[in-house]
């Protein structure tokens, strides 16, 4: 008996708290990828200021802006992470539902790294032998059809590749960077073979190509126990793991910070952050939150999100994004159109 | 023990060393398994306890500070520069709140001991490091004259995550296992052991009870990350419960304890000899008066062992709150039932996907935590049937 009433103390504790509760905490979801960027500026929020540190969530882009675009109410979130330009369907979701003012922040670059385990000798590729190491169909030797992919080994696409077994972790479907893999390079590659149309079909489900996990620290560990192997994902875990694993280059370019933000590293997207302007005023520290991460001190060149793996934009770039954050420079269909958060001149 | 076996006994069985031989065999099979398991559990806590040990304990430099009104403003000036390579910026980050605190110190030269970031912390502990050889060798020089102390990592238990890891801490995730399993016991175990006293002491026994039962069981082999879809749909989107609060995870997991604490009950009430109730129902008690006094008394060490079980499998879940929300970057504890929370299985699955490497000791350390209090609520509930049970 006593047990009930405690409950029933518990659960009216827990309505009053409920109807109590003042929206004062900043929630945010959206990519995995830039997460652990916009958690840092959201603790260096609540570090340096009054305000309660926002709550980040990491969905994926795709589930981020579906939660973001569900409304204007306050319990739904105020910013949206995401690995990729809002697109223009998800713009029109938002229209739809009431969230029509919108600013973009762009955060700056990541780029894909292929690696492999650090004993190896050095390794080049290209886009296009990748593709054919890893495509369903590739083209037949004369070129005038598509057959199942036969190549065993990277000796057996070029004979100057390395007599090794072709064997990619990577990572799956749901993921982002699975996404931006698929579009940058075996999209991208797909287009050198004319006998593909255009239309790239899929990745090989025969075992050259493994599914690794969310977790990219998994496959860093795989790579440093399978000298075979290669492997691709984010360029942080490259960065921190230069002791286990060393990045092959693509096309001849090394994946260094230098090359993936001057844009000569192939495999390289934008990172960005969308605020819900309809929250500025209600929930505390909204716009103090978005102008804390436009700073030069947290995305600059010098900025403290390089020491986590960003890959920061060029100066001039930087000062037109921070232009445009403190305008408040509203997301229009033009500008989605052109993935791009800046206003078109 | 073998004995020679006498072959002209007149009892004496052709194969009866082909199944003494066997019947050995089979006690070696046996016993190997449970060596296998035996070392599997062995490898893994010794491998948790050697990586995580390290993060236990922290790296802080001695440091003089002169404070003038400027140090206020610009906190990442106030060192020399290769000394601001090795000091923790979450350290320096809060310096200016410090100096709010204590006005007194403007003016004067105080003397710190200040956190070490985790590149240096690391080098110190010999694992891999990204700092350069001069500030390794500046490093060396430093504990060669006693200025760096390894010490007792008092932020790992009193402070939240952090993106910062020689910051990050495993607090706010206590905080919110706590609320969360207040919310889960509160709401599953009146629940759970009413249903089972009706179920047990009241129904009829028609179809209908059968059905029910049947279904209770069938609940408690369901997978958790289904309970966290019901408590997404049900909890979040139809009534409305903040996402990731304590009180969305709390009531989820209660959905999925309930079963295993009403099949526990169940258990113990029927195990309750008839001879009581019967005795009862003699001196003229009614039905009510014989569950309340005699019956639930009788069978609480069974119910509460079901319960407490149900409670350390509930903290250990991560699946549905996966689902609800409460993987997230939350570093301050919690403070309502309706505000957003982390718990301790969400957060070493959180810093076990972080890049840094300081990270794979706090990972570890996470499990250590969340292995003890496991450990002590299993032992605990060992001890209480002990302590309460009644033979009859």
């Amino acid at each position: 008996m006593n047990m009930k009433k405690s409950a029933t103390a518990l659960l009216a504790v827990a309505s009053l708290w409920a109807s109590a509760s003042a929206n004062d905490q900043i929630r945010i979801v959206g990519s995995s990828t830039v997460y652990p960027f916009t958690s840092y500026v959201a603790e260096e929020l609540g570090a340096i200021t009054n305000f309660a540190t926002p709550v980040v969530e990491s969905t994926g882009s795709g589930g981020g802006m579906k939660i973001f675009c569900a409304g204007v109410g306050l319990d739904t979130p105020s910013f949206t992470n995401a690995s990729r330009a809002m697109k223009p369907k998800e713009f029109e979701t938002c229209q739809k539902n009431g969230v029509t003012e919108i600013t973009g922040l762009m955060v700056g670059y990541d780029g894909i790294s292929i690696a492999q385990s650090k004993e190896n000798p050095k390794l080049n590729l290209t886009k296009e032998q990748i593709f054919l190491a890893l495509a369903q169909e590739v083209p037949s030797k004369d070129g005038k059809s598509l057959i199942a992919n036969p190549y065993k080994k990277w000796s057996d696409i070029d004979a100057s590749l390395p007599k090794r077994e072709i064997r990619m972790i990577g990572a799956p479907s749901t993921s982002g960077t699975r996404d931006s893999f698929d579009e940058m390079v075996m999209e991208k590659a797909s287009k050198s073979f004319p006998i593909y149309g255009g239309k790239y079909k899929k990745i090989r489900t025969d075992g050259a190509y493994i599914p690794g996990g969310e977790n990219d620290n998994l496959i860093v560990q795989q790579l440093a126990q399978d000298k075979d192997a290669l492997g691709y994902f984010g360029y942080s875990f490259l960065e921190e793991n230069h002791d286990k694993i060393a990045g092959v280059t693509l096309n001849g370019v090394e994946p260094t910070a230098e090359n993936i933000a001057d844009g000569s590293y192939p495999v390289s997207r934008s990172m960005f952050v969308y605020m819900k302007n309809a929250h500025i005023g209600k929930i505390k520290g909204v716009s103090e939150f978005i102008e804390l991460y436009a700073t030069e001190s947290m995305i600059g060149q010098r900025g403290v999100l390089r020491t986590i793996g960003l890959i920061p934009m060029p100066k001039e770039m930087l000062k037109k994004v921070q232009t445009s954050v403190k305008n408040k420079t509203l997301l229009t269909k033009e500008m989605v159109e052109a993935h791009t958060i800046l206003p078109l001149k | 023990m073998e004995t020679k076996i006498n072959k002209n006994n007149n009892f004496y069985i052709p194969q009866i060393e082909k199944r003494n031989k066997q019947s050995k065999r089979f006690r070696l099979y046996a016993l190997s398994a449970v060596v296998l398991s035996l070392s599997f559990l062995a490898f893994f806590l010794i491998d948790i306890i050697k990586a995580g040990i390290p993060a236990f304990t922290q790296s802080s430099v001695k440091i003089e500070i002169s404070i003038d009104e400027e140090t206020a403003n610009n906190p990442y000036g106030i060192l020399e520069r290769d000394m601001s390579r090795l000091v923790s910026r979450a350290w320096l980050r809060s310096f200016p709140k410090e100096i709010e605190a204590h006005p007194e110190w403007i003016g004067t030269t105080q003397t710190f001991w200040a956190l070490l970031n985790a590149e240096a912390d690391q080098y110190l502990k010999g694992t891999q490091s990204k700092l350069k050889e001069n500030q390794k060798s500046k490093l060396d020089a430093l504990l060669q004259e006693g200025l760096i102390e390894r010490k007792f990592n008092a932020t790992f238990f009193f402070t939240g995550d952090s993106k910062i890891p020689e910051n990050a801490g495993f607090y706010a995730a206590i905080v919110g296992s706590v609320l969360t399993m207040l919310v889960t016991m509160s709401l599953a175990v009146p629940i759970g052991v009413m249903t089972a006293v009706y179920l047990e002491e009241f129904a009829p026994d028609n179809k209908l009870t059968q059905i029910i039962e049947i279904n209770i069981n069938n609940l408690a082999a369901i997978p958790s990350i289904l309970f966290g879809l019901l408590g997404l749909a049900i909890f979040i989107n139809f009534f409305g419960v903040p996402r990731s609060s304590p009180l969305a995870g709390g009531m989820t997991l209660a959905l999925m304890s309930l079963p295993i604490i009403i099949v526990s009950s169940k258990a113990a009430l029927k195990s309750v000899p008839a001879s009581i109730r019967q005795a009862g129902y003699a001196l003229g008690l009614t039905k009510w008066q014989v569950t309340k006094d005699h019956v639930l008394p009788l069978a609480f060490p069974g119910v509460l062992t079901g319960s407490i079980i149900a409670l350390a499998q509930a903290m250990g879940e991560t699946a549905p709150l996966i689902i609800v929300g409460m993987i997230a970057f939350v570093p301050d504890p919690v403070t309502s039932l309706t505000s957003a929370a982390t718990v301790m299985p969400a957060q070493i699955f959180t810093w076990s996907g972080m890049p840094e490497r300081a990270y794979i000791e706090k990972t570890a350390a996470g499990i250590m935590v969340l292995l003890t209090v496991l450990i002590s609520l299993n032992t605990i509930a060992v001890l209480l049937r002990k302590k309460f049970e009644v033979k009859w």
